[in-house]
């Protein structure tokens, strides 16, 4: 009576163009790099077989791990900035502009989303002369409020670089958070609000007893992608402090420290299987941080039918 | 109504893919022409020369700066006499030029012709067999010995860049803002922070220079006054055969004078990059400027005040004064050159008088180092060049043989010098953490 069904085969036909080119250029690069960091470069530019050794010198080298370390901790705490300040400012924002009744919440919605349209040369750029003790405006507008005196020159003082240009990167890409929760805030019905109201629930409790728990999907994506995105990162802190990330090393992270070492900075010149080492531990971290939240939170998170 | 405004909205952005593509099939060969990619036959410039093949050959060059006289001075000098053959200048940020330079050249993608850096940054390009050995070019004749000796194998049996031209250090200063407060040029260290100390409490920025970006630190700073504490080429020589080292008293002292500069830097001085200190002080809003010769023609050109020069000072009046003559920059081949012999034409043109007349005349400041005796209408370039009767000349003690190790010691001079100007670290440390790092591999 029924027939066997054979085996789907289109499938394979139908997924084959993208598999193909996402191994092509995704796969294949990555299996290539990984591979590169088990060898070593000589002299005369020949590949030798190394195994460890690549790994043990960027953890012990005097060359390299205080360098790694140094940019491992500076990367965290470039993540931790990421996580306090864009993402709860992207989550209030978030909840402002979707209460309906907000006047202007579309001007508003647009105008938070545009710093992350723009080109990160030009952010960096501007912000530079902003902040710059010469001829920025940052000076001017403290000075005519009569807070001259905290001026400093953030981007030049080892303590305060880093978290100058992390909030700069905050500023740049808050919108993209804020975008998702409030893609996730609007998709809550409007009962659930008003049978809280009508129950005597304030709007901070509304918020956080019944909002905040069911965009926690969101909360996770938000964070995940946030962790994966600050470990990445490269190209704010080039642009405004250039490959050698000073003051002092003050604003080196993963990204910069792979180009220096990868590329070569001045005199000194680039050691490729040192720079794949380098690239295969920014892999390993982040794919440690995806685990642990694939298994540890995801698991967890109920998704409430709605 | 909604009808009408989709047509309407498709037409425009059908209108504007239609501009867009027409102005960027005009743009291409435009920009292929400038862009600093290996050497193509332009489709654009095959038209100009109907007559011979047209080849472009391409520069690369950390000299950003000299841009608009390469392309208004220098280039038309050549094409003059070589029609067939279009040269372009695509420099790069000084700071990134060498790793953008190295990436280009292990990914085959460098232009024809590359500014050599001296001593061992280019050493290490032709070992890895990215510059081609000129013994035989045409013109090699013109350069003697020392103008050699930064491009030439440790063997002194392959020269691998022409030499093109020197620079010398020193301060650049604002003679109206010295005139207003009656300082003389400074001969000594005292006389020099009297001046200092004079512009400071008068409110006038004394000195300009900035440590974002590292390089000023050590190039204008230290390399600058550092000749004179350790005597000049006898220090230099003495670091390279071991009897000399970082943490002697000369090179802390060098040090203790950077530290001692930071209170009359302008204020905020962390964060201010080269571009920005130059602009102060052109603006004449600064009033002494730690440089080389090689800001003379852009000096010249934006400063709207009188400007004077004056040689490092030394440390008591009477004594030897030393100056850093840097055999800085030179031109070479890149030894997978698409058009080898076009570029060696360039190459024998750079080697002539002609050449040296021409960019010492275009560029003043760069002193070139042929054999050719050229006279230079500039007169700060003048008085610079008169140094050299007057002072013993050395070159930068990281450029020859103690670059070639990790951690580089000429990038390791940036971030120090840069920190002790920050005031992060103390002379003492700072030398301690060179010579440490030398130690690691260099074996006199």
């Amino acid at each position: 009576m029924y027939e066997r069904k054979s085996f789907p085969y289109y499938i394979y036909v139908f997924l084959a163009p993208a598999v193909i080119i996402y191994t092509i250029f995704m796969v294949y690069p990555l299996l290539n790099s990984l591979r590169m960091s088990f060898y070593t470069i000589t002299a005369d530019n020949q590949q030798v077989f190394a195994g460890f050794d690549n790994y043990v010198n960027l953890f012990t080298n005097s060359n390299f791990a205080p360098r790694f370390f140094g940019a491992l901790k500076n990367n965290f705490i470039f993540f931790a900035i990421h996580m306090v300040v864009q993402n709860s400012i992207a989550l209030m924002l978030a909840a402002l502009i979707s209460n309906e009744r907000r006047r202007g919440a579309n001007f508003y919605r647009t105008v938070y989303f545009m710093p992350t349209v723009l080109s990160v040369v030009i952010i960096g750029f501007i912000w530079n002369l902003i902040l710059n003790p010469l001829w920025g405006v940052s000076k001017s507008i403290l000075e005519a409020v009569n807070l001259g005196s905290l001026f400093q020159p953030w981007l030049g003082l080892p303590n305060t670089a880093l978290p100058t240009v992390a909030l700069i990167s905050v500023w740049q890409f808050i919108g993209i958070p804020m975008i998702l929760f409030y893609a996730a805030l609007i998709a809550i019905p409007e009962e659930l609000m008003e049978a809280a109201t009508v129950d005597g629930a304030t709007s901070w409790g509304v918020f956080w007893r019944i909002k905040f728990p069911l965009i926690m999907p969101t909360v996770g994506i938000v964070s995940i992608l946030t962790f994966v995105g600050n470990f990445n990162a490269f190209d704010l802190i080039y642009t405004m402090k250039g490959a050698n990330a000073g003051p002092d090393f003050a604003t080196d992270i993963m990204g910069t420290f792979f180009y220096r070492t990868f590329f070569g900075q001045q005199l000194q010149l680039g050691d490729p299987s040192m720079g794949a080492t380098v690239a295969a531990m920014m892999f390993l971290i982040i794919l440690t941080g995806v685990l642990l939240y694939t298994f540890v939170w995801q698991r967890r998170v109920q998704n409430i039918e709605m | 109504m909604k009808k009408l405004f989709a047509v309407l909205s498709v037409l425009v952005l059908a209108s504007m893919l239609l501009a867009a593509c027409g102005s960027a099939a005009t743009e291409a060969p435009a920009a292929a022409t400038e862009a600093p990619a290996a050497a193509t036959e332009a489709p654009a410039a095959a038209t100009e020369a109907p007559a011979a093949e047209q080849v472009t050959i391409t520069i690369e060059s950390w000299r950003n700066d000299d841009l608009a006289i390469w392309q208004d001075q220098i280039i038309p000098a050549f094409e003059a006499q070589n029609p067939n053959i279009h040269v372009v200048f695509a420099p790069s940020a000084p700071a990134e030029y060498n790793g953008v330079l190295n990436t280009k050249l292990e990914g085959g993608t460098a232009g024809d012709l590359i500014t050599c850096r001296p001593f061992d940054a280019s050493l290490s390009l032709y070992d890895k067999g990215y510059l081609a050995s000129l013994n035989d070019l045409p013109g090699m004749e013109n350069f003697g010995d020392v103008a050699k000796s930064a491009w030439i194998t440790d063997d002194g049996a392959n020269v691998f860049c022409v030499p093109m031209a020197s620079v010398i250090h020193g301060f650049f200063y604002n003679k109206d803002i010295f005139d207003k407060y009656g300082i003389a040029e400074p001969t000594t260290r005292d006389e020099f922070f009297a001046a200092l100390e004079t512009l400071k409490s008068n409110g006038e920025t004394a000195l300009v220079m900035g440590t974002a970006d590292q390089w000023e630190s050590a190039t204008m700073g230290f390399q600058n006054i550092g000749p004179v504490y350790w005597k000049g080429e006898e220090g230099r020589k003495a670091l390279i055969d071991g009897t000399g080292k970082y943490t002697d008293a000369a090179y802390v002292q060098t040090w203790t004078d950077l530290k001692d500069w930071a209170p009359y830097l302008p204020e905020g001085y962390q964060a201010v990059k080269y571009p920005d200190a130059q602009s102060l002080f052109t603006l004449g809003k600064g009033a002494i400027y730690p440089t080389g010769s090689w800001e003379i023609s852009q000096f010249e050109k934006d400063a709207t005040f009188n400007l004077g020069i004056f040689p490092p000072y030394v440390e008591n009046a009477g004594d030897t004064c030393y100056i850093s003559d840097h055999t800085d920059i030179a031109i070479g081949l890149n030894a997978n050159s698409a058009h080898p012999e076009e570029a060696k034409t360039f190459l024998s043109w750079v080697a002539s008088d002609e050449f040296a007349k021409l960019y010492a005349n275009a560029l003043p400041g760069f002193f070139p180092l042929s054999n050719a005796q050229v006279t230079l209408d500039d007169p700060l370039a003048n008085e610079f060049l008169s140094w050299r009767q007057s002072c013993e000349s050395t070159i930068r003690d990281s450029y020859q043989i103690l670059s070639r190790g990790e951690p580089n010691l000429e990038n390791e001079l940036w971030r120090v010098s840069a920190a002790v100007m920050n005031l992060s670290l103390t002379p003492e440390q700072a030398a301690q953490e060179i010579q440490d790092g030398l130690d690691k591999w260099y074996k006199p």
